[in-house]
């Protein structure tokens, strides 16, 4: 079971690590500590691995920092489930191992704090309330996110997987 | 089958006949590079197990986005990046104080039209000014890209957007483009191509201004049609097939004014005079190059700005800078007090040069307004046009910039008072340096004696 952490429509990566704690502004082993430093004060301290992250419309809109993502990765957020992403960071997620999945009614069933679980086989998002049905992945991105990303799918593979 | 600029692009990138919604592999004409991300990047290559990237000309690196470097840290990742440029033998290096990666790739020609590159920042959107389809990717795509010299790419859906009448003085092509991200939203064009018509001919920083801002409805890439740039294969067909159009007509837009905290809230100006504010931000990828300095030129060339205000003018390229040197405009903007930064990203990033305090309002011509984006996080960014910028570090107020251009003299100095009287006092009145010098040169030649000045 993992800790569900619900954000509304348009969460913009400064809110996720804002531009003046980028790695190269405090370093590659503090970042992390400041991720939604501005939004949830707590998250830092709170989030454990495993936890999902489960938003509205547009998630991670705005810059496109990694690092925000990285921040993500290095507190094993075990998964984000939205309405809609915007583009750079989805690509940053899959690149970076971390399932990221729509889903039409996430927002109506999980609530902020719930115990929640992200069954991808079933493509379920399970929740206290009711589940929430995820939409699924291209195979192309399934592919990625099995070896745990993009580096590591090249390094086994050499080349990326074959496109329809 | 008729095709969209993007689709027409990409199938012959790819090598084979690609429509929206299709994946590709794209090979890419270059891949730029920034500072902020080059550890990230330097690392994802050492991950992939290559040593070099896969052609060292067609790869561009930029210092840019925290430049001249603001503390040792920072200093630190530059120098692993000059590192890594020299033991790679990469040619296209452009150091702090050269200017905004974007800017310099547009206006030194590295965009090669109808090609795809792919960029570390998010506004690689810019190069579609000239016709190339370029798309912003996080570090690890980067490195990929430079592994690989090629990336993958889901072929976007496309939305026209068509420009049309003659705008009135004081309008400009920032007011056009935040005119669509009003209709559109900050996710209206989310994974796709906005294609620009009626375009084609404007001045090619005008055309940066458009691309780049695609950047902010959620665009994979903004392409302007029919640049002089352009191959003559490079148009899309008639029939070609859009998710959406938008038309905005220069004749009856107004100046447009970007509300905290989101870019997509943009109001007409005349709903926003009177907003005080404590900063103006001219410069940026969006809005740093010597037509937006001669506008900010136009309003306050021989006047002082509010003393209560400070104005950080940031040029977006050394070329734009030296240009605005030598045509007087930097001489006028500073005159007037504002404060000349090395040519680079500035402030826009809340990172050097400038960057706001808390309970701070900022009125700044890039491009991005969210909660902390130029510093505190309780600070306040409106976005809007270069003439917007000067008429508000004049008055310290948001205000309408088109009756100051078609003002007389007398009328602008009324127009100035009026708004400078209605504004509550905010922060403290700075004099500029060079005042008090000539104020006892001034004495001094009254009296018929050579005033002593200090250096």
């Amino acid at each position: 079971m993992a800790r569900a952490w619900v954000f509304g429509d348009d969460l913009d990566t400064d809110q996720i690590v804002p531009g003046r704690y980028a790695p190269f502004m405090v370093g590659q082993d503090k970042f992390h500590t400041y991720a939604f430093c501005d939004a949830r004060p707590n998250f830092s301290k709170e989030v454990t691995a495993g936890d999902l992250l489960v938003g509205g419309e547009n998630f991670g809109c705005g810059s496109s920092r990694e690092y925000a993502v990285a921040a993500l990765a290095k507190h094993g957020v075990g998964g984000i489930v939205a309405k809609s992403f915007a583009r750079i960071f989805f690509r940053n997620c899959i690149n970076l191992g971390i399932p990221v999945l729509e889903s039409a009614d996430a927002l109506t069933v999980v609530h902020d704090g719930d115990d929640v679980t992200l069954d991808l086989a079933a493509g379920l998002l399970r929740a206290p309330a009711g589940e929430a049905l995820l939409r699924p992945l291209a195979p192309f991105a399934q592919e990625i996110l099995a070896a745990g990303g993009v580096v590591a799918y090249l390094r086994e593979h050499g080349d990326f997987p074959p496109v329809p | 089958m008729p095709k969209t600029l993007a689709e027409k692009i990409l199938s012959r990138v790819a090598g084979r006949d690609a429509k929206g919604g299709d994946l590709v592999i794209a090979p890419v004409s270059r891949v730029m590079v920034h500072d902020s991300v080059i550890d990230a990047v330097i690392a994802g290559l050492r991950d992939l197990g290559r040593e070099r990237v896969w052609d060292t000309t067609k790869v561009a690196v930029f210092v840019d986005h925290a430049a001249p470097a603001p503390t040792p840290v920072v200093a630190d990742s530059h120098r692993v990046l000059r590192e890594w440029v020299r033991t790679q033998g990469i040619a296209t290096f452009y150091d702090a104080g050269e200017g905004v990666c974007h800017q310099i790739m547009v206006e030194e020609g590295y965009c090669e039209p109808g090609t795809v590159i792919v960029g570390s920042d998010s506004h690689s959107n810019s190069y579609g000014a000239v016709g190339a389809f370029g798309a912003g990717m996080g570090a690890t795509d980067i490195a990929v890209a430079l592994a690989l010299g090629r990336t993958w790419l889901r072929v976007p859906e496309s939305i026209k957007v068509t420009i049309t009448g003659r705008p009135r003085k004081g309008v400009t092509m920032k007011d056009a483009i935040m005119r669509v991200v009003r209709e559109i939203g900050t996710d209206g064009a989310r994974y796709a191509c906005v294609e620009f018509h009626g375009a084609g001919s404007l001045p090619q920083g005008d055309r940066i201004t458009l691309a780049g801002m695609t950047t902010e409805m959620g665009a994979k890439a903004g392409i302007v049609v029919g640049t002089p740039e352009a191959p003559e294969w490079l148009f899309p067909d008639r029939g070609a097939a859009y998710t959406n159009e938008v038309t905005i007509d220069l004749s009856t837009l107004e100046p447009q004014i970007a509300v905290p905290p989101r870019v997509d809230q943009v109001v007409d100006v005349s709903e926003a005079v009177g907003q005080p504010v404590d900063v103006v931000f001219l410069g940026s990828c969006t809005n740093g190059r010597l037509v937006d300095m001669r506008q900010a030129a136009t309003v306050l060339r021989g006047r002082r700005i509010s003393p209560e205000v400070r104005l950080e003018v940031v040029p977006s390229s050394r070329r734009q800078f030296e240009d605005a040197m030598a045509d007087g405009t930097l001489l006028a903007l500073s005159a007037a007090g504002g404060v000349i930064g090395s040519s680079g990203c500035g402030p826009c990033l809340g990172r050097t040069g400038g960057v706001l305090a808390g309970q701070e309002i900022c009125l700044s011509t890039a491009n991005r307004n969210y909660r902390g984006r130029m510093g505190s996080p309780d600070a306040s960014i409106f976005i809007g046009s270069p003439y917007v910028a000067a008429v508000a570090a004049l008055t310290g107020v948001i205000d309408d910039p088109r009756p100051y251009l078609e003002a007389s003299d007398d009328e602008f100095d009324d127009l100035v008072a009026r708004r400078r009287s209605e504004r509550a006092g905010r922060g403290a009145a700075s004099v500029r340096s060079g005042d008090r010098a000539r104020e006892l040169m001034v004495a001094a030649a009254r009296i018929g004696v050579a005033a002593e000045i200090d250096d």
